[in-house]
């Protein structure tokens, strides 16, 4: 694919993504102010025991999350010094912590639920599978992107002139990582 | 045609096709189709408000036990009716034809473009729109029937109602996904697809409300969704986010653990929806513009000020949303900064529809078809807008909401005041489109006869309104103070029936001259702006013989010393 010539001089593909990510705030945006909102307004509003939270578990996801996208910068980075090989391996561990954080995030539910803090038991509840499950969502789909950016990597289909959708995957990656920066502290700490 | 690579198929070429005139061409066969069957729906309403409990002449024998035993429809079924005759009407009518239609097909041509900036993200967003638009129809099989909650399914009659509304919730988000794909897709192609010299002051004011729109689109929508979600989650997985406790349906407790709020919903839906009301008036606006510059023969009068008030119009919208939420208890200080920002957002509305009254002074307006429809816009929008006002103070609005003047008010701006635009957009562009343009007769007397029989329907809303009248309700002459207006009730129905009649002549002239019209030159109306540069119809996949450079603004007319009347953006 060569770089198109436009008037304003970014690609349309980024300003595309750009663009997808201010829906993707206000949809997240719309979930947390009513969480926010009822939390703070509802006097039904239970909040659970700390330690039912399992916050020790949640900060190690926390730390997985963001050192994905560590590896994930690192990725591109490579791939800008036109280093294949270094842009598969950290695409690869980026899928992996990608699992990892998903695999802990189950682990939480089931014990969450066995707790009773189901997603009817209440508000609580309700807006933390809501929140983390819309999240998790993200990060699948984040997952889908950097998996078909690692086999085209595998192909060697991007080089130092042309990895636009590896950037385009990156800044998906870094928004999904956001928001989670904000559900964590929300969800487990406040 | 040939595009070199591939050949094309039927399929690839009308069905699946990326190109953005076909596609748009697909979104105003459907949107047409939605925006009658829609009305079809008001037209069962019609009869059950002018002939209360009496049953429904020859039609009524075809409607099953379930909706209208003996030919007489239940309240559900009403409740039906009227629900989806607004879902329809805005979401998979109005908003598809004037920006899944006109946007797709006109913004690429008016910026010289070859397409849009994402062509199969484009299809997609069709596609989307379609699925989504059969899901919400196929609610009516639902046990229970469709939707019943109205268009705006206030918690938590919504979220107790029968199976339709799930289904109802499950289209919507189908629509939106489309809604925001389309928004995406137009925002960067305004930005990135501009030819040489198209600089942002010498856009056509359609291209500026198309873009502002976009914005609206995706700053308002995903808010709707998540609302939706939430609603969704209520139905089926036993959250509480709308329901307070202790509540009672049909005289048994509702299980659930309660502490949400039912305002969270109406906060949500307003968020989205007072946007909404400006993404169905801006597109209409800019097809005004467009035809009134090219009829009146001069440039548009303040065409910085009506850009301007666009973009103002587009900030203001989010902060005026609990307007409709006067009533719902609020605090006295909210109320005075909703109905501080409301009166501040009639400013521009009331500074746009100025700029374009104005820019008819001193012309020699060619009073063509789609101008008959431009200039019959500005009255009836004005008569909308001016309504709205006592709606925007909570003293007159405490009387006023939720009675038919609050109908009135938004059928004089959304149909007389948008319908009438699209109406008068296709007879512009018709040419364009289908290289052939429409009876000139036919077309007046659809004219005449659409603008004369939608006032007969939507004016005396008014005075229903003023005189007590509830809206949404079943049979009118329930309570007594309803009875002195009633026989208004029965002259709506004819009107709205006839309207039914008076598009007879649009869709019969349409299709008789998409194949048997008169050919027409590149450019019939002796217009300015880049679309009527290139062939009617334009290129396939490619729009113009040779990209387009643009030297000067949109509405250059009668530029003195020029020779013609008119001096093309993209002329040397
Ligand atoms: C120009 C200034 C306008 C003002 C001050 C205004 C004000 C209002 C207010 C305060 C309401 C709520 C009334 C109530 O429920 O008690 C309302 C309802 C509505 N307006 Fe407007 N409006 C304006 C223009 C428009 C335009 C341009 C449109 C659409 C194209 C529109 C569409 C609607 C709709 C659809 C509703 C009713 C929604 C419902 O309850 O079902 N309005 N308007
Ligand atoms: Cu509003």
């Amino acid at each position: 694919m060569m770089m198109e010539e436009t008037a304003t001089g970014i690609p349309s593909g980024k300003l595309g993504i750009w663009m997808f990510l201010a829906s993707e705030v206000m949809l997240f945006g719309a979930f947390i102010s009513s969480y926010v909102i009822l939390r703070t307004g509802s006097p039904l509003f239970e909040i659970p025991l700390r330690e039912m939270l399992g916050i020790p578990l949640a900060t190690l996801n926390t730390f997985i999350l963001i050192t994905s996208s560590v590896t994930m910068v690192l990725a591109l980075d490579s791939i800008q010094k036109n280093n294949q090989k270094g842009l598969v391996g950290f695409l690869a561990a980026t899928v992996v912590l990608g699992f990892a954080f998903l695999g802990i995030k189950a682990f939480e539910y089931h014990h969450k639920w066995a707790e009773g803090i189901t997603l009817s038991s209440g508000l609580f509840g309700s807006f933390y599978y809501t929140l983390t499950g819309l999240h998790a969502l993200h990060v699948i789909g984040g997952i889908l992107f950097n998996l078909y950016i690692l086999r085209n990597g595998m192909k060697g289909i991007y080089s130092n002139d042309h990895h636009e959708r590896v950037e385009y995957a990156g800044l998906y990656w870094h928004f999904v990582d956001l928001v989670w920066v904000i559900l964590f502290p929300i969800l487990y700490l406040l | 045609m040939d595009q070199g690579h591939h050949k094309e198929t039927f399929i690839s070429k009308w069905v699946f096709s990326l190109d953005h005139k076909i596609i748009g061409l697909q979104y105003m066969f459907t949107s047409l189709s939605f925006l009658l069957s829609g009305f079809s729906l008001m037209l069962l309403m019609r009869w059950q408000l002018a002939f209360p409990g009496q049953p429904i002449p020859f039609l009524g024998r075809f409607l099953p036990e379930s909706m209208a035993p003996g030919g007489v429809m239940l309240p559900e079924f009403y409740n039906q009716l009227g629900a989806m005759h607004g879902t329809i009407m805005i979401f998979l009518g109005i908003v598809p034809l004037g920006v899944g239609f006109f946007g797709n097909y006109f913004l690429p041509l008016q910026i010289g473009a070859r397409d849009m900036a994402f062509p199969r993200l484009n299809m997609m967003s069709y596609w989307i729109y379609l699925l989504g638009g059969l899901v919400m129809l196929s609610s009516f099989m639902m046990p229970g029937g469709a939707a019943q909650s109205g268009w705006t399914s206030y918690a938590p009659l919504s979220v107790t109602a029968p199976a339709g509304q799930t289904v109802w919730i499950l289209a919507m988000v189908l629509i939106i996904t489309s809604s925001l794909f389309g928004a995406i897709n137009f925002i960067v192609t305004t930005l990135n697809l501009r030819v040489e010299g198209l600089t942002w002051s010498r856009l056509p004011i359609f291209v500026w409300a198309q873009f502002v729109t976009a914005i609206l689109l995706l700053f308002a929508f995903p808010v709707l969704e998540a609302g939706a979600v939430l609603q969704l989650l209520d139905r089926i997985a036993g959250t509480s986010f709308y329901l307070p406790a202790g509540l009672v349906v049909d005289g048994a407790p509702l299980e659930r653990t309660g502490g949400g709020s039912p305002l969270l919903w109406q906060h949500l839906f307003w968020f989205l929806a007072h946007p909404e009301v400006y993404v169905l008036i801006l597109p209409a606006m800019g097809i005004v513009a467009e035809i009134i510059a090219n009829g009146t023969r001069k440039p548009l009068f303040g065409y910085k000020e009506i850009v301007g008030a666009m973009c103002f119009l587009g900030v203001m919208s989010f902060l005026v949303w609990a307007h409709h939420m006067f009533l719902s208890g609020m605090k006295t200080s909210l109320s005075y900064f909703f109905m501080t920002t409301t009166m501040i957002i009639s400013i521009p509305s009331v500074a746009i529809l100025t700029c374009l009254v104005l820019s008819l002074k001193g012309g020699s307006i060619r009073f063509t078809t789609p101008m008959l429809f431009a200039i019959a816009f500005l009255p009836m929008f004005g008569i909308g807008g001016l309504t709205g006002l006592p709606l925007g103070f909570t003293p007159t609005d405490v009387y006023l909401h939720d009675t038919y003047y609050v109908i009135g008010h938004f059928h004089y701006v959304v149909v007389t005041g948008t319908i009438i635009a699209l109406f008068g957009g296709i007879y512009y562009w018709f040419p364009k489109m289908f290289g052939r343009s429409m009876n000139s007769f036919w077309s007046k007397v659809h004219f005449w006869l659409t603008i004369l029989l939608m006032n007969g329907i939507f004016f005396p809303m008014f005075i229903q309104g003023l005189a007590g009248v509830q809206r949404r309700l079943y049979d009118p002459t329930a309570q007594l103070h309803n009875v002195a207006v009633q026989p208004t009730n029965v002259f709506m129905s004819y009107c709205a029936w006839g309207l039914l009649l008076a598009q007879i002549p649009f869709i019969v002239n349409f299709f008789y001259s998409m194949f048997k019209g008169k050919k027409t030159a590149e450019n019939p109306w002796e217009a300015t702006t880049l679309e009527w540069a290139c062939p009617s119809p334009p290129l396939p996949h490619k729009n113009f013989e040779k990209t387009p450079t643009v030297h000067r603004g949109p509405y250059e007319y009668s530029v003195p010393g020029h020779k013609t009347d008119f001096y093309p953006q993209n002329a040397a």
